[in-house]
């Protein structure tokens, strides 16, 4: 391509595909220079922060499942910790082991649904599952499967796998038998050697070349995989309690576009949330399974490479079966499926790492418990920033391409991340024209 | 219908929960997709065909200026359109924002309101454009999804339950949350289709169906107050996934003139409690703590 001054290239990707929520990506060169890269959101906004105002705080879990069809129970999770750090309550052992049992089903949910449908095909070269299932059957009917069971526990556990009707402030509207959960045993055992077979599999996946120096961001707990609680961490050394996250982390307005970009104050540069991170600070807290099978693909953190992600996700995949496992064979039903509180004017905070990354809801109550403020931080607003920083130092990789492969190789690179725009269209940036 | 029919899956204001229902089909998805051209899915493919599509599965709200120019292109393209799920068939939780003071929201939220362009309203697909069905819930049920794709396949007029969620409570055999136990229950008045889960995992049914088939809410809302919630606890648990449904939104705002202001949303409420505030599920109406 010759150069000429002053010369622009605008690369675009109108529809992102195979992310969950709708958005796209805009890149421009001037003279082969990287002028902007920025993700663009056309999701139309929805306001959630704004109605939660004035409701009860019971409706809080109902409500804000709503933000996302593929990890409603992050956001019942996240919201009902933060309601009960207001409200001073204390769950019990038992209620906190379901939570935990619910939240594997819809990483198992998640994770199967990114992994084998919308990540795998583009290492395998296809358009999508659909597509895929023509030459690899085995492959797309495996992943199916896999994700089946977590969104069978979902149900069972949930009531529906998709915005869960049984999360309560305190703990469950209903605790399942204990025969209504043993029977997963015997399934969750066969799909954890599915998942242990996929991971094998995806280990040998072709992997571009392409490390970063990420700042790594997730929960860490002393004896947990991170999932419901634990102290916030970062791969640096910063370790906060979860409700100081607003005193750490902030989403500012950027000179060269309408972004509201998530960094870290420390730093003031964007970090990552999710699998590479959660691996990277937790793998001692993996699962004997997972632990071992990472050690068999040879996955060893710090792994700094975005493409690796699907193999995050399928070591997490592993863990999420076999922690389900654990918890499904010494079960015993919380009694009371829901501690008893008092309503109180205070505010509180938490966070839980949903399948994308680290979650954060604060909330302010009212002595009537009526919600007077809501706070949420969803983890693909904080990746954004990262997302687009990632796309600058990955485009020298690809420019000899016509622009039609770099856009492709770009929207590639965005997908690894999981990226959530339904969830996190209220808070950033939003570009409502759409082209 | 043509031998493969052309299916395009779009979205407007929505969390995508409905068209993920298309992808938890696990055992019938690969079936169907044999069955069923995708030719506009961007959740599930990378292939994008232009129109005209046999069907389109429509999901989300209308909040934008150009998304209720979208909407007219997508009819024109669309042989036979389907709505799926509250935001498409009502507007969504997001259309609470239909009764509040939608600038003032932007100012909530976003740090440069100015930056955003959206319409005050929140509205269903069918306020804009003809809709040739409509399948309703927060989220829609996948097997209801099901049924009406192979009764599009074998050329015959999808059908859904419009009774109540009584019915299927009955047929599962729960007991009547609200006979039994006291706890507020919007199944008499709420369409079919999830499986009555809300009474059988101990709750009352939040609506999210939307209206039945003529649904007598006066006597519902009269009966939820003699049991002990206030006004603005029954407009509360009105304005819900399917607030802005017809028989739902009427029966809100006349109990909202039959008492006065209520300021949902923002503010403070203008209606004081009746009763002493104790946490439960809707507040004041069940008793909090241990539930049973």
């Amino acid at each position: 391509m010759s150069e000429h001054q002053g010369q622009t290239r605008s690369i675009r990707v109108e529809a992102m595909t195979r992310v969950e929520g709708e958005g796209g990506l805009d890149i421009r060169l001037l003279d082969g220079r990287i002028e902007q890269v920025n993700l663009n959101i056309f999701e139309p906004p929805r306001f959630f922060e704004a109605f939660l105002r004035g409701r009860p705080l019971e409706d809080v879990p109902d409500i804000t499942a709503r933000i996302c069809g593929i990890c409603p129970v992050a956001y019942q999770m996240s919201s009902v910790h933060a309601l009960e750090a207001a409200l001073g309550v204390e769950i019990s052992p038992e209620i906190r082991r379901l939570r935990r049992l619910l939240y594997c089903g819809e990483w198992i949910e998640s994770h199967a649904l990114h992994v084998h449908m919308l990540n795998l095909p583009d290492f395998l070269g296809f358009d999508g599952a659909l597509e895929m299932a023509q030459a690899h059957p085995e492959r797309v009917e495996r992943g199916l499967q896999i994700r089946k069971l977590g969104n069978q526990l979902l149900d069972r556990l949930g009531g529906r796998a998709i915005h869960p009707i049984n999360v309560a402030v305190g703990g469950f509207y209903r605790a399942p038998t204990r025969g209504e959960l043993s029977e997963f045993v015997k399934p969750f055992e066969a799909g954890l050697r599915l998942a242990e077979e996929a991971t094998r599999e995806i280990a040998t996946l072709d992997f571009p070349v392409f490390d970063q120096a990420y700042d790594l961001v997730a929960l860490v707990h002393p004896d947990e995989y991170p999932m419901n609680e634990g102290r916030i961490e970062s791969c640096d050394g910063l370790s906060i309690a979860a409700d100081e996250f607003p005193n750490h982390f902030v989403e500012q307005q950027v000179p060269h576009s309408t972004a509201m970009q998530a960094i870290r104050l420390e730093t003031g540069k964007p970090y990552l949330l999710g699998p590479l991170a959660r691996i990277q600070l937790a793998f001692e807290r993996l699962a004997p399974e997972a632990r071992r099978l990472a050690d068999e693909v040879r996955f060893q953190p710090p792994c700094r490479n975005p493409f690796y992600g699907i193999l995050a996700r399928s070591l997490e995949l592993v863990h999420a079966f076999a922690e389900a496992i654990d918890i499904l064979k010494t079960y015993t039903p919380p009694r009371p499926p829901r501690i008893a509180y008092a309503y109180r004017e205070a505010v509180g905070g938490a966070a839980t790492e949903a399948p994308r990354g680290l979650l954060y809801h604060g909330y302010g109550i009212a002595a009537d418990g009526k919600v007077t403020h809501a706070n949420i931080v969803p983890p693909t607003s904080q990746n954004q920033g990262q997302i687009e920083a990632d796309l600058r130092d990955y485009l020298p990789q690809v420019l000899s391409l016509p622009d039609r492969e770099v856009a492709d190789a770009c929207e590639k690179l965005v997908r690894c991340y999981d990226p959530c725009i339904s969830c996190s269209t209220h808070f950033l940036r939003v570009r409502i024209d759409r082209g | 219908m043509p031998a493969k029919p052309r299916l395009a899956v779009v979205k407007f204001a929505s969390c995508d929960g409905c068209q993920l229902s298309l992808l938890s089909l696990e055992d019938e998805l690969l079936r169907l997709a044999g069955k069923i051209e995708v030719a506009y899915f961007l959740e599930a493919t990378s292939r994008i065909e232009p129109g005209p599509y046999d069907v389109v599965l429509v999901e989300g709200s209308i909040t934008t200026a150009d998304d209720a120019t979208r909407i007219q292109q997508l009819r024109r393209a669309a042989k036979y359109l389907i709505t799926i799920g509250a935001c498409a068939t009502a507007g969504g939780i997001q259309a609470l924002k239909n009764w509040a003071d939608s600038e003032e929201y932007l100012r909530a939220v976003y740090a440069r309101p100015d930056y955003i362009r959206t319409l005050a309203t929140s509205t269903a697909i069918a306020d804009h454009v003809a809709v040739d069905f409509e399948l309703r819930g927060c989220p829609i049920n996948k097997h209801q999804l099901l049924e009406v794709l192979r009764s599009l396949l074998a050329g015959c007029q999808p059908r859904t339950p419009t009774y109540s969620v009584c019915v299927e409570c009955k047929r599962r055999g729960s007991v009547c949350v609200m006979v039994a136990h006291g706890t507020p229950c919007l199944g008499p008045v709420t369409q079919a289709g999830c499986g009555a889960i809300c009474p059988a995992y101990d709750r009352g049914c939040y609506g999210c169906f939307g209206p039945s088939d003529q649904p007598n809410l006066v006597p519902l809302t009269d009966h939820l107050r003699s049991i002990g919630m206030t006004p603005e606890q029954v407009v509360n648990s009105l304005r819900g996934f399917s607030g802005y449904a017809g028989e739902f939104r009427r029966e809100s705002e006349r109990l909202v003139e039959s008492i006065g202001t209520i300021a949902t949303g923002v503010g403070a409420a203008a209606v004081e409690p009746d009763v002493a505030d104790s946490s439960g599920e809707w507040g004041d109406g069940q008793p909090g703590g241990d539930p049973k």
